[in-house]
């Protein structure tokens, strides 16, 4: 069974179809990569997966280890080992990196019917974490992405992800807005995380972060449905050709 | 032929007047309390209950809202105090000294009277008015005049309060708490009446909470005068918490001397309708002032701030923060006065009022004014009224926090903004464990 199976997905924002009978499958231990034009779906499959409630499912089914998820609430499906990384993190004021990053732990731990951590067990693990991404602890006692450059807010995406150990990372254009030297950190932090029992879905716009995260399998994603699927040469080859001819194919 | 306009007079106000001619007498305080008694029992006869038509009370229609006036709270007995005690019991420790009141009556085997610090007095105040003590005389009614109608109630009533002193240049290492229970067998109306003087250069911190169980439906009507001298560093803290059938009216006046640092927080959970009123006066240049405060209601609670701050001397400075979470039908009030006199330059003045609406059927009233008559001043003033970001609870909530835990991190967060400006730490905390079990108690 794969880990994730998205079957003849359908959904609409404000009425609008983004989404056209979207199939995807995503076996364990595999990095899928998610490409396309700007408006193509790629986003709103993103945040469909995580749960965001403006999204409707007209039609379809999610499949996390064959179970539906979507009628599940955000949460649950977090608990549940999916983590969406944010294109756009939010800051909000007032509520410590720390205090965020602990509830969120103790929450997940609490719905698997796991204890909670331990004070020193959890500053440790930020610690060793937080260290790898080059993240300051002076950071993690600000608000939540408070006064974060947009590198640093992608980093801190990053962190969460590995201190929350999903088994399917979506991560939503992390590289946008990157500079060479934030993108590798971000990309080795990503692989670090890999394993035979967890697998990614990398949402981008270009080819680039696929030189430091080596995805196993390429989609293009064109009106809301995938119309090519290919290894990792396809991303070369849309670098050089562009989105033109997908978009075409579909008109 | 009488030119005397008498107003028709509601049920309650008839009351109000049959109940103070049967207690006059028996009040505390010779002929000079005696006679401000009545000056300012005449003061309210001629202006009736506040209503609506009034400025001030516009959102707060006293006259609507009091149906009846509760009888005075008598003496209170071995049960009240027991009953009383149960209650204290569940006040967070805060490693502060108690001073505590029982339906408005000064309890001292329920206050913390031992050791008092150097400097430091605390007494009664209706031993205080019966004995004609004359700093008292001087001070009462006197730290910053007002004709609001609501304390001249209080001052015709005034049962008894705390009476405390802090001498020049004593700092106090322990907060002082003041605590208000209600707890008589029936409900009732209770007028309290505290004078505070902080002498210059000395520094305290006072936290003062009412309470009462669950849904005892008593008339409260609190008034403290603070005066804080040159020099001098004070925290004041209220904490409104009396049960949601309560009504509630209290005034703050307090007169702050030069290069003085004074922090106000208005913290308000409890009573069904819940009025309270900040005159705060600047009476020395150099001052720095914050003045500050939280409302949390659900269900159909009424609260209304009201904020006279009067910058009548140059240079000094007034930060004023408000903050309220209202679920429910529950309706707050903001009203905030900033006034700048003619020959307070460089006034540096800047309010703000936030209310966050959890439920369609919540209101927030927000009324700013400023009136600024020096020409050299930064003055500025902002409100806002919204609901709970949605795109931030999607993000607790994609990393597994439910929905509810969600909400309450974020209602915190907009709350501690004003909380954060509470200097004294253990303070801070005894409000922030408040907020805490108001959003545990929403469920």
């Amino acid at each position: 069974m794969n880990l994730l199976e998205v079957r003849n997905l359908h959904v609409e924002v404000n009425g609008r179809k983004i989404l056209n009978g979207l199939e995807l499958s995503v076996g364990r231990g595999s990095v899928h990569a998610l490409m396309g034009p700007n408006g193509s779906g790629k986003s709103t499959l993103a945040h469909v997966l995580a749960g965001k409630e403006e999204y409707v499912v007209t039609q379809g089914q999610v499949l996390l280890d064959g179970e539906d998820i979507l009628a599940l609430p955000a949460d649950e499906r977090a608990a549940r080992g999916l983590f969406l990384a944010f294109q756009y993190p939010f800051e909000i004021p007032g509520v410590a990196t720390m205090t965020f990053l602990r509830t969120a732990l103790n929450a997940q731990r609490k719905k698997r019917g796991e204890d909670e951590i331990s004070t020193p067990e959890f500053l440790k693990r930020v610690r060793e974490v937080a260290g790898k991404l080059g993240i300051e602890q002076e950071m993690l006692r600000r608000g939540v992405n408070v006064g974060f450059s947009g590198g640093e807010k992608k980093r801190n995406e990053i962190l969460q992800m590995a201190l929350l150990q999903p088994r399917l990372g979506v991560l939503d254009e992390t590289d946008s807005g990157l500079d060479i030297d934030a993108l590798k950190i971000v990309a080795d932090g990503v692989n670090g995380l890999r394993s035979p029992e967890r697998a990614f879905v990398v949402i981008t716009h270009y080819q680039r972060l696929l030189n430091y995260i080596v995805p196993d399998v390429v989609h293009v994603l064109s009106r809301g449905r995938i119309v090519k699927t290919g290894d990792k040469q396809l991303a070369l080859d849309l670098e050089a050709t562009g989105y033109a001819q997908y978009q075409e194919e579909m008109a | 032929m009488s030119a005397e306009v008498r107003p028709i007079k509601t049920a309650t106000e008839t009351a109000l007047a049959t109940n103070f001619a049967a207690v006059k007498r028996a009040l505390p305080g010779a002929a000079a309390v005696s006679a401000l008694r009545d000056d300012a029992f005449r003061r309210f006869e001629a202006e009736g209950l506040p209503h609506r038509r009034v400025e001030e009370w516009k959102y707060t229609d006293l006259r609507a809202i009091m149906r009846e006036a509760k009888p005075l709270a008598g003496v209170p007995d071995a049960a009240a105090k027991a009953r009383a005690k149960d209650v204290l019991a569940q006040l967070p420790a805060i490693g502060a000294r108690r001073v505590v009141f029982v339906d408005g009556a000064f309890v001292p085997d329920l206050s913390d009277l031992a050791h008092l610090e150097t400097g430091l007095t605390i007494s009664s105040l209706r031993q205080a008015l019966a004995a004609g003590n004359r700093d008292l005389l001087t001070h009462l009614n006197h730290v910053v005049p007002t004709d609001d109608v609501a304390v001249a109630l209080n001052t015709a009533f005034m049962g008894d309060g705390a009476l405390i002193h802090v001498a020049q240049g004593a700092a106090l290492a322990q907060p002082l708490h003041l605590v208000f229970v209600n707890a008589g067998r029936e409900p009732a109306a209770v007028f309290v009446r505290s004078l505070v003087v902080i002498e210059s250069g000395a520094r305290a911190m006072l936290l003062e909470s009412h309470v009462g169980s669950g849904t005892r439906e008593d008339q409260v009507n609190a008034v403290l005068e603070l005066k804080v001298g040159d020099d001098a560093h004070v925290d004041h803290i209220k904490i409104t918490g009396e049960g949601a059938g309560a009504m509630h009216v209290s005034t703050l006046m307090a007169a702050v001397g030069a290069h003085a640092r004074f922090n106000e927080f208005l913290f308000t959970t409890g009573g069904g309708v819940a009025r309270n009123q900040a005159f705060v006066h600047f009476g020395g240049e150099g001052t720095i002032a914050g003045i500050r405060g939280a409302s949390l209601l659900k269900g159909r609670q009424h609260a209304d701030t009201t904020l006279v701050v009067d910058h009548a001397v140059a240079n000094c400075t007034s930060r004023e923060v408000f903050k309220s979470v209202l679920d429910e039908e529950a309706r707050n009030v903001f009203q905030g006065k900033i006034i700048v006199r003619r020959h307070a330059q460089k006034t540096d003045a800047k309010m703000a009022t936030h209310a966050l609406l959890l439920s369609e059927t919540a209101e927030a009233d927000n009324k700013p004014e400023l009136e600024i008559f020096a020409d050299d001043v930064q003055c500025g003033h902002g409100a806002t009224s919204g609901a709970l970001d949605e795109d931030l609870l999607f993000y607790l909530k994609a990393r597994g926090i439910p929905a509810k835990e969600a909400e309450a991190l974020l209602i915190q967060a907009f709350v501690g903004e004003a909380v954060e400006g509470i200097e004294h730490a253990g303070l801070r905390d005894a409000l922030i464990d408040h907020v805490i079990a108001w959003l545990a108690a929403r469920g």
